[in-house]
Order: C-alpha cells, then structure tokens, then sequence
C-alpha cells in the first residue's frame, strides 16, 4: 500500500463520494477555486464544477442552513466551516434545526448531511482558532460526531459519514493534516465503534483525534514496563462503550485523555461511565487529562504546555500504575 | 359544495376555513386538550391565500410559529394538524413536534420553526436541489416581521441572489413582534427596499385585501420559478395576543379595533357580495373544522416508548432508556 497523507485521504474521500453518487456537494467558504483553507478540497471545482462545488459568502449560519435545506429535498451535502470555533456562528441551525428536524417532524424529515470542519491546536492559531469543541456535539442527541486520528479513518470515516441518514459533524486536526500513513482497504472499525489501537494489560488508555498519536507515542515509550490498552474513541456520538468498558475491565485503570478544555468534556462524560460500568473492577478512580481549563494562549511554549502530550501521558500512565510520582508532583 | 373554478370564491373560502380553524385551536387551548399554550393564530394573516395560490404540487415551503393558516391553504388535513397540536399520536409528527413544529414532506411542509428566522435558509438549500436537479419548483420561507431583525434572513437573501434560486422571502408583517411593535424593532419600515438591496424582486401588499396579495404574489413568485428570487410583505395586523395567553396590555383598544378592521374575510365578503353563498361557505368550514376538533381530540396520546424513536435513523439504534442504563449498573451490583 502506498504512504498517502490525512489531507489526501480525506480529498479521496470526497473525491470517490462525488463520482460516486451526483448528489453529492459540497459547500463552504473558499472550498472551490481556493481548494480549502487548509488545501483539503483543492482541484474539486475544476472536476464537478461551481454547480456541485459552491463557495459560498462568509454566512456560517446560512450555509449549514443551506445544506439542510439541501438535505432535506434529496441531495448530500458536505458543508464546511473553516474552524470548528465558529460553532458559536452556527449552533442554532446545528443544534435545533439539522438534530432535531427528524425527531420534530415524528421520523419524516431526515438530514442526512456532513459537516466538515477543523479544530485542535499546534499553529499558534490563539483563542478563537484553536479550540477542541466536540463536547457541544455529543451534548447533542440528533447529531452523530466524528473524529479521526489516523489516515485511515480521515478516508473510511469520511465516506462513512457521507452515507449517514443523519447529521454528521466531522471534526478534522489541523495539526494532522500531513501525518502520513496508509489508506486500509476497509476499516480499521465498523462505523459507529471504537478501535482498538494497541493491546496491554496494565491500563486503558481512551482517546481521539490528535491526542490518540500522542498516546500511542506514550504507551510505546511505556512498554515494556506497562503494557497500555489504546482505545480509540472514533465516533464520539453516539458513543459505542462497550469495547472500551470491556478494556477497563480487563486493566483496572483508566486514563482518558483529550485536548478539549477538561470541563465538561467528553473526558468528563467517560470518566462517569467508566465509574458507573465498571466500578467493581477498578483499582483506581478513572482519571482525566485534557487541555487546562484556559481560553488557548498564542506564545507557542504557553500553547504547549496548555495541552497534554506524548510526555505528560506518559508522566500520568507511570503515576496511575507504578506509583512513580513525576517531577511536577513534588 | 362546490363551485366552478372560480378563484375568488375558493380563495375566501380557504380564507374561512383557516380563520375557522384558528378558532378552533383557541377552544382546544380552552378545554385543556392542547399541548401547552405555545399557540400562535394567524387570525387577520388569511390573505397570506393570495402567495399560497401561486404554488404548485411539488413546491416546498418552511414557515414561522405562526403557521397553520399557510399549512392549511397548502393542501394539509385540519384534523391531522388539530391531532398535532393536541400532541395526539395521529398528529402530523406523532405528537412530537406541536403547533410550532408540524411539518408534512408530502406536502411540501419542511417545517414550522420556533426559532426567529431558523426555517428560512432552509428554502436556499431546497432551492439548490432545485437548480442542480433541473425540477422547476420553488421554494418559500414564511416568517413575521420579527424575523426581519435575524441576520441569517440577509445571508440567506444574498445567497438566493448571488446564485439565482427559485426561492421566495415572504414576510408576514402583523406589526408585532410580541409586545414590540415594528416602529419599536426597525430603524426603516421599508422591508422590501432591504430585499431590493441584495437582488431580488420585491413587492408589498395590502393584507386586508387577499386579490390585491394575489396579483403582487404572482410576478414575485412566478419570477422565482425562472430564477428571480423573490420577496414578499403582507401588510396584515395580528388580531389577538402573540399567543394565548397575552392580552396584549402593551396597545390601546382604538389601535386593535383600527387594525381588526383590516379583515381580509371583510373584505372579500363585501367584493363577491353573495351572502347566501359566502353563508353556506362559512357553514361548511364550520362543520368541517367541528368535526375535525371532535376526531382529533378522541385520538389517543402516543405511546411513552415512541420518545426514543425517530431521535436517529430507524435503521440504527435508538437511545437507551434511563431506567435501562441505571438497571444494568445497580443489578450488576447487587
Ligand atoms: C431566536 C428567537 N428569539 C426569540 C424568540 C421568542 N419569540 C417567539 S415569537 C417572537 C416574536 C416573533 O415576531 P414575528 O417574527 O413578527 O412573528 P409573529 O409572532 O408576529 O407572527 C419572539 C420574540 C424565539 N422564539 N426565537
Ligand atoms: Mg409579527
């Protein structure tokens, strides 16, 4: 298999997506002659013309309104929003009309549209253009949320996405989209569950997007003193636990790690359900590490050290099995 | 009865039955069968008949919270709409959605909308399946004049300019926007001059008079239909409180009787001038909208369990019930 980039899978994605099935679109902001702001849909105009490949004016609100309006009378849209921080532009139509359209309406209006979109930090993007937001999404039933942290799934969620009966919210990394890897011919997990990254007995680590490289680099520096379990969350809503009960089970520690600001996180809500499911089998309470309960400062080195990685899991992982107390407990 | 095509006539007597139906949902909020009093009438917006005549079967159409009178005038079962709004199962939603969300994809309804100006993007996109499928319908949005103060009606106005969609604004200006009277809410009155700024045609008609709405409707929607996007305000008066329970203390009694004056019924009773036939009209709606009232309120509620259906897809799982989940965690420590 050839090495191809996450940027590229998702380009694939869309690319066998529209020559598959012609009512497909795809909508946003510099998405057309552009290619993207982040240079994932570069080419597409030219291949599906301006009547499938829509730039659109700087209307958040009104193009996530458009594509359910789209979707609602048959068509596919793939509606972008260049940064998942303006969210704040845009719930309403998300979150009353795209979720609950279906439900409103008693089953006969579906949405079945994506939203593409971007968000995490690692460019020095500062506050508004920096921000982890997927835990509006899971707050919210009606909308189903996706997050991929491999090539892999950039390409197989994607696709997936765009077959769903449902909103989709598809939340890329910016800080990935020149990772490398390959593309499987299937994927790594059925839609809908989590994958299992890495096989280990001593802890289970959870987590998505970004954070996920950051935690496979930490249980590889861990081995073979502690074997780590990697759970990656995937698809965040609505959120499949068993495989990931069934792991808690098996090591007896939990640590949930996401880049979101800590509160109210989507680490949060795992923390809960591992406490409830599976309460006689912990040796430990589940723990949370995510981003510092901060807006996201602009100096890279405030940036960094704002967010966990590879390091600080490991620090924890060492902490939460073997005792051993990082520098920064003292 | 029925009558030879003759377009005045039907229109007053769509005019009738909606109005008839208004009353009916007052009486339904009155014998405590509604779902709550989140009822919004559209008494004294009738005329709104006059744009509705223009659309055709396959046409789309979104619209505020104060709707039922543009659903009826679109083909819709009163007692089908009456079961909704009592929250019955044999409702348009299954008792979901309510007055202030019913829909009918059938019918072209793609939804009542309880947020300001939240259905109104939605015809842009409907107007884009129109263009790329090569269908000639059109697509409108209903809203009051409250929604005139959404920015998200600008973006979508420009939208449907910049790419030539078969969409129609149509703004129904009762004056009101709960208590906030239009000279309260816009710096300018003139709605039209707004949508003329972005590229569509626009017009105004008087809301007391449903042939005068019927002619101005026509260029504006036809226009539409050929790529002209389009804007209409209806010139109506909201003849009772926002919803059923505000007796609008905020306007005097010289003002609503001034403006109940403006009954587009009125005024259409005194152009086709045939009281015997206009009577039998206005007796049939009567008959009809009982009828509807008694059937809808004897349709059983829906069953609790549906509340975890239609959330997602009925091809994936629905959510998990509460008490599911707390069983499993006590059970399994007991
Ligand atoms: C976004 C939003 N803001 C406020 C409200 C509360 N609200 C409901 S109806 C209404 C007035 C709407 O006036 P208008 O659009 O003129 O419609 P009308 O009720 O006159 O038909 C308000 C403020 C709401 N439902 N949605
Ligand atoms: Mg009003």
């Amino acid at each position: 298999m050839t090495q191809t980039t996450y940027r590229d899978a998702l380009l694939q994605a869309l690319l066998d997506a529209m020559d598959a099935d012609e009512t497909v679109i795809l909508m946003g902001e510099e998405v057309g002659l552009y290619g993207g702001a982040y240079g994932v849909t570069k080419g597409m105009l030219d291949r599906f013309g301006a009547n499938r490949v829509i730039d659109t004016p700087i209307s958040e609100p009104a193009i996530v309104g458009a594509a359910i309006g789209a979707a609602m009378t048959g068509l596919r849209p793939v509606a972008e929003i260049m940064y998942v921080d303006f969210a704040g532009m845009v719930m309403d139509q998300l979150a009353n009309q795209a979720a609950k359209s279906r439900y409103m309406f008693g089953g006969q209006i579906g949405v079945p549209m994506v939203l593409r979109t971007q968000g995490g930090t690692g460019r020095s993007a500062a506050a508004q253009h920096s921000q982890s937001l997927e835990a509006w999404m899971m707050h919210t039933p009606g909308l189903r949320l996706c997050m991929p942290g491999t090539v892999s799934d950039a390409y197989h969620l994607l696709r997936d996405a765009m077959r769903q009966p449902d909103p989709v919210v598809f939340i890329e990394h910016k800080g990935l989209y020149t990772m490398k890897g390959e593309i499987g011919d299937v994927p790594d997990a059925p839609w809908g569950q989590p994958a299992i990254r890495r096989r280990g007995g001593d802890l289970t680590i959870a987590s998505y997007s970004r954070m996920l490289q950051e935690t496979l680099t930490a249980a590889e520096a861990l081995a073979p003193e502690i074997e780590t379990e990697v759970v990656d969350l995937r698809c965040l809503n609505p959120l499949d636990d068993g495989p990931l009960m069934d792991s808690v089970r098996r090591t007896g520690r939990c640590l949930i790690v996401t880049e979101a600001v800590t509160t109210c996180s989507v680490a949060s809500e795992i923390a809960a359900r591992v406490s409830e499911q599976c309460f006689d089998w912990l040796e430990e309470p589940p723990l949370r590490l995510g981003g510092e309960d901060i807006p996201i400062p602009v100096s890279p080195a405030l940036e960094r050290a704002s967010i966990p990685d590879a390091r600080l899991i490991e620090d924890v992982a060492r902490w939460l099995v073997a005792r051993e107390a990082p520098s920064w407990a003292a | 009865m029925t009558f030879a095509n003759d377009a005045p006539l039907a229109r007053y007597r769509t005019m009738r039955r909606i109005r008839t139906f208004e009353e009916r949902v007052g009486e339904l909020f009155l014998k405590g069968e509604s779902a709550g009093s989140m009822l919004h009438l559209s008494i004294g917006e009738e005329a709104v008949v006059g744009l509705t005549d223009h659309m055709a079967e396959g046409d789309t159409f979104t619209t505020h919270h104060r709707g039922h009178g543009i659903f009826l005038a679109r083909g819709a079962d009163p007692m089908r709409m009456l079961a909704e709004i009592a929250g019955r199962e044999a409702g348009y939603c299954r008792g979901k959605g309510g007055s202030m969300h019913i829909a009918d994809r059938g019918l072209g309804h793609l939804g009542a909308n309880a947020i300001v100006g939240g259905g109104i993007p939605h015809v842009v996109g409907a107007g884009i399946t129109a263009r790329n499928t090569g269908t000639r319908v059109v697509s409108v949005a209903f809203f009051g004049d409250g929604g005139m103060g959404q920015g998200i009606l600008y973006e979508a106005m420009n939208m449907a300019a910049l790419w030539k969609l078969p969409v129609v604004f149509c703004c129904i200006n009762n004056q009101y926007g709960m208590g906030t009277r239009v000279d309260r809410s816009a710096g300018r009155q003139d709605f039209p001059a707004r949508a003329e700024a972005f590229g569509l045609r626009a017009a105004r008609a008087d809301g007391s008079d449903v042939e005068a709405v019927h002619d101005a409707a026509q260029a504006i929607v036809e226009g539409a239909r050929d790529g002209q996007p389009g804007f209409m305000e209806i010139d109506a008066y909201r003849f009772h409180g926002h919803a059923r329970m505000d007796k609008s203390p905020y306007r005097t009694p010289e003002e609503e009787e001034e403006g109940r004056a403006r009954d587009p019924l009125a005024t259409a009773r005194t152009s086709l001038a045939d009281d015997t036939l206009l009577d039998t009209i206005d007796a049939e709606a009567e008959a009809e909208m009982d009828t509807a009232m008694k059937t809808a309120i004897a349709a059983t509620p829906p069953a609790s369990d549906t509340m975890f259906q239609d959330v997602y897809d009925p091809s994936t799982p629905a959510p998990r019930p509460q008490r599911a989940r707390l069983a499993d965690v006590l059970e399994e420590r007991a």
